[in-house]
């Protein structure tokens, strides 16, 4: 049984291209890939297009076919309509090289920087001891055929060549959290590694990651959330959250956060609670303070990329903190809105008041 | 026009072609040994074909039964093989590949692991006792990341003392050597482009290791990828190397049959090992019928006994559909000559009926998700239509077993994997094949690194070789007269899948060997359309070359070997004779023409022969053979009594 249909391929090199339409004939059981090679053929000979094993297992066939990153292998013509045409471009995050082709060295890039397994030393070949329960939660991980379709539709560098320098995409988070979970690597440092030098904090687990894999690995879920959650357990301890509701403000016990910015203390920070954000608080002090008047020369906390998630939540673990949702990244006492005057915002006409 | 034509000049001290498991195995040896080494991978870092192998590596590590060892591992790979194996690389084989296993998992690698925490082995055709260290049913996957890793490890080893990651070790992605270029008998170095843009390159190095796997792309039904273009066993022979056994191909036994586009893509064996049974369109299960004599002893002859086998090995015997793939893609072969067939000529596998649903997903997750996803079958729920496809070549380039370096009259060539030959003798055992990489990868790097440093002066390229190797590969695409590559690939393919395929005969060898010689003329006219930038129809055009005179090889030694044995199946020589176990067929090129030399095998050293008991021994060996056996038994009761 077999139809022509009607195929639109991007045929091109670096310096352009366009979409060429083609009349293919496709017979019943085929997969994209299939549909491609007997274009090869015939019609377009010098079609360019990766492939290795054809069953899914090698990942080098990836394409967006139909605008949605896939393996050419893994999709079958049977799941298009009859009348429909099917659209097929290259990954759209790495440069091209020509046609279905792109230049993936990026990927190999990253996979170089992540430092390697570091054996345990006391360990001699042969005595290696793990349990099954114990390598199965790094094994998931292991699965990944490199295809690289989740880090073509990561959006932190699908469009943002400029965050591609910081950033080593979904593929690598979960290479680092395999290793993190390796019961006998020797490092220790694997997540915060990542956050510091991959980039992790960029993720806003939007999932489209988990959604493209082909190997059905859990990207978000499994891989980069604990990582972010442990990264987040230090950074945002809710130990030390309670801790600074007990303690008077001044003696609160610092996070790494704040601590690094103590150091550059600016002379409005010697008023006590000066560093919080004051806006919405029920501390009669910071609340008298606000009311005053802005404190321009008062310490805020140096930006950095939350650790929230899509909906602005705090991915913190429920087993280890006393509510059943994650706190506001603001602090839980704010309410929004937050009323005017006790916004920190200095209109660009108005001279500043202290 | 050469004159005008750039090239990338490189110097390495080894180059190793090919990016698989043999191949970086053989790069990390030679890298430790402190060479300057090449990897050269005709895809992308990571993809080599390796990654499609599912079931396991074989080592007798003895896990999972304490009774293993090196001596019954070699008993049963000699004995897969049919005895036509080299003995040595069998030994080597045997002993070494535990330390090759145990060492992965220094580079990272996570094995699936035993309840006191050792590294698990499973059943499979073939092995007396659970041996494959195994992770679910993507072993092979494991196997290269896990070298990929290690080579990535010692990158950041040199990055931090030479400042560059590619100080002392490189993977060339995407680059096909199409020529080894010679001093004399010496190889010089190694001359291919660059996929991606058309560019030449040359690596000059003194020793060169093959590694580039097998011939599969040359048969239309094949678990093979493209890569697969028997490149090594042509680069060996035009460099004066030799190619032995090359008759014997191995034809999987359960090869997915539908949906025609995935034909080909192999079912693990594991399925069978779990516990799958193979039925014919009768609903018959059939393989109790097909157990040859050499193998009754070890096999179960009633349903009843093969069942109980998988919870109590020990007291029972094998089900009859763990035999060697061979005896199973017969048996398969025949129920579908004789009508017995599933709808797409091929018989049914059926573990959905045998095993919960949860078992299946949990032991074979990677099988299931194959399935479902490529061919909307669920193997929980239906069986699965299987039928035999080219797999595996057997036959490659003779080499020196301890060394890895090829016979014939070239220096500083080595082989390891599925390009060298003699391992496996006519027939490769499931899971043999992972741990071949590894043992004989590291030799052939080592031994590729010690070569090197025993050279007085480098072997220098000559610039005409040079020049002739870039008018050949220009060839294709300044004509403009000839064939579509792909049209060729095509009609090849039909010459070997019909007429040197799984079952062979006399008139038909002698017909493929006259279509090969008609095949020979196109190719050497075929013409590429387009330019030299990442151009699919050039690659194919240059890879033709190779699959051809690979393929004449084997047209040629299957007709010459007038019997069955292993891989290798004729219909008018059914039986297996023990004359021709003596005799290797050696391929090497004259000119341009294959010639056909036969050889001794090497004899086996008493000690190892005296590891098997003569009954087995009887329906391999000559008369004159049993007669020294006998002898050499009785020599050492003598020396008992006294």
């Amino acid at each position: 049984m077999s139809a022509k249909r009607q195929f639109r391929i991007w045929r091109g090199d670096e310096t352009g291209g366009d979409l060429q339409d083609y009349m293919v004939e496709v017979n019943e059981g085929e997969v994209v890939l299939d549909v491609i090679h007997r274009l090869q053929a015939t019609d377009a000979p010098d079609l360019a297009c990766r492939w290795n094993c054809k069953a899914g297992k090698c990942g080098s066939c990836s394409m967006e076919i139909n605008g949605k990153p896939r393996l050419g292998c893994m999709t079958r013509m049977s799941t298009f309509g009859d009348e429909e045409t099917v659209t097929v471009t290259p990954l759209r995050t790495f440069p091209v090289i020509r046609d279905l082709v792109t230049d993936v060295s990026f990927n190999y890039e990253k996979a170089r920087e992540t430092p390697a397994f570091a054996p345990p030393a006391d360990v001699a070949p042969g005595d290696y001891r793990m349990q099954q329960v114990d390598v199965e939660r790094s094994q998931e991980f292991r699965k990944c055929i490199e295809c690289f379709l989740c880090q073509t539709v990561c959006h932190v560098i699908r469009d943002h060549e400029e965050n591609k320098q910081a950033f080593s995409g979904p593929r690598y988070f979960i290479r680092a959290a395999e290793l993190d979970m390796h019961p006998l690597d020797a490092r220790t440092d694997r997540k915060e590694y990542a956050q510091a030098e991959q980039g992790l904090g960029f993720c806003n687990i939007t999932k489209c990651c988990t959604e493209v894999c082909p190997e059905h690995i859990k990207i978000t879920d499994n891989g980069i959330i604990p990582m972010k959650e442990r990264v987040v357990d230090r950074r945002y301890d809710p130990l030390v959250w309670l801790g600074s509701k007990i303690f008077r403000r001044g003696e609160t016990p610092q996070t790494s956060v704040t601590t690094a910015r103590q150091g550059s203390a600016t002379p409005g920070s010697a008023r006590g609670g000066v560093h919080s954000h004051a806006g919405g608080s029920h501390d009669p002090q910071a609340e008298a303070q606000a009311q005053s008047g802005v404190n321009w020369h008062r310490e805020v906390p140096h930006p950095t990329a939350p650790a929230v998630d899509d909906r602005g939540r705090l991915p913190l673990t429920e087993l280890t903190f006393d509510r059943a949702a994650a706190p506001s990244p603001f602090g839980d006492d704010v309410t929004f809105p937050l009323p005017p005057e006790h916004l920190n915002f200095a209109h660009p006409d108005q001279d500043d008041k202290h | 026009m050469t004159t005008t034509t750039r090239i990338e000049r490189h110097h390495y001290d080894v180059v190793v072609i090919g990016a698989g498991g043999a191949g970086l195995r053989a790069a990390i040896e030679a890298r430790l040994a402190g060479k300057k080494t090449a990897i050269i991978s005709k895809s992308l870092f990571g993809k080599a074909h390796t990654v499609m192998a599912e079931g396991g590596a074989a080592a007798a590590m003895g896990n999972v039964n304490s009774r293993d060892n090196w001596q019954v591992h070699f008993r049963d790979t000699m004995r897969g093989g049919k005895f036509l194996n080299n003995f040595r690389m069998a030994e080597l084989h045997a002993k070494e590949s535990p330390q090759r296993i145990w060492e992965l998992e220094t580079y990272g690698a996570l094995f699936d692991r035993t309840k006191d925490g050792k590294i698990s082995q499973r059943n499979f055709g073939g092995h007396e006792y659970p041996r494959l260290a195994h992770v679910g049913d993507r072993t092979g996957l494991e196997l290269i990341r896990t070298l990929q890793q290690k080579i990535v490890s010692l990158q950041q080893e040199d990055q931090r003392e030479f400042g560059s990651y590619d100080a002392r070790i490189k993977v060339f992605s995407e680059t096909t050597i199409t020529e080894l270029l010679l001093d004399g008998d010496r190889v010089a170095g190694a001359f291919g482009y660059y996929r991606e843009s058309g560019e030449f390159i040359l690596f000059e190095a003194p020793a060169v290791v093959l590694a580039t796997g097998g011939v599969g792309r040359s048969y239309k039904v094949t678990s093979n990828s493209w890569e697969y273009t028997g490149d090594g066993h042509a680069l060996a022979l035009r460099a004066g190397a030799t190619l032995i056994n090359m008759e014997f191909l191995q034809f999987h036994p359960t090869g997915m049959v539908w949906p025609p586009s995935v034909k080909g893509i192999l079912v693990t064996e594991s399925v069978r090992g779990d516990g799958g049974v193979l039925k014919n369109s009768d609903g018959k299960r059939f393989m109790f019928d097909y157990v040859p004599d050499v193998f009754r002893k070890q096999y179960a002859e009633t349903e009843e006994e093969a069942d109980r086998w998988y919870t109590d090995p020990d007291n029972n015997r094998r089900p009859p559909e763990l035999l060697p793939r061979d005896e199973v893609a017969r048996a398969i072969n025949s129920e579908v000559k004789a009508g017995r067939g599933s709808p797409a000529g091929g018989v049914f596998l059926d573990i959905a009926s045998r095993r919960s649903s949860e078992e299946i997903r949990r032991r074979l997750p990677s099988m299931y998700h194959q399935f479902k996803e490529l061919a909307d079958v669920d193997i929980t729920a239906e069986p699965m239509e299987v039928g035999p496809t080219c797999h595996y070549v057997m036959g490659g380039v003779e080499v020196d077993p301890d060394s890895g370096a090829a016979f014939g009259h070239v220096r500083g060539l080595f082989a390891a994997g599925e390009v060298s030959g003699g391992m496996h003798g006519s027939n490769r055992l499931g899971g043999n094949s992972l741990s071949d990489l590894l043992v004989f990868g590291k030799r052939a790097g080592g031994h590729a690194a010690s070569y090197a440093d025993g050279l007085a002066a480098r072997p220098k390229v000559a610039v005409d070789a040079v020049e002739a190797a870039v008018e050949t590969a220009l060839a294709p695409l300044q004509r403009d007269t000839g064939e579509n590559p792909y049209t060729l690939q095509q009609d090849l393919q039909a010459v070997m899948g019909d007429l040197v395929g799984i079952i062979r005969r006399e008139g038909e060898l002698a017909d493929a060997l006259v279509r090969l010689a008609e095949l020979r003329e196109r190719v050497a006219k075929v013409s590429a359309f387009g330019g030299r930038r990442y151009n699919p129809g050039w690659h194919l055009a240059l890879d033709l070359r190779n699959m051809l005179v690979v393929s004449e090889c084997t047209a040629k030694a299957a007709l010459e070997r007038q019997e069955s044995r292993g891989g290798h199946t004729r219909e008018d020589y059914p039986a297996m004779e023990p004359k021709w176990r003596q005799v290797n067929l050696v391929c090497s090129l004259d000119g341009d023409n294959v010639r056909l030399t036969r050889k001794p095998l090497p004899k086996m050293r008493p000690e190892l022969i005296g590891l098997f008991d003569r009954a087995e021994l009887g329906k391999y060996l000559t008369d004159e053979e049993l007669a020294d056996f006998d002898a050499l038994v009785a020599d050492a009761g003598e020396a008992d009594n006294r």
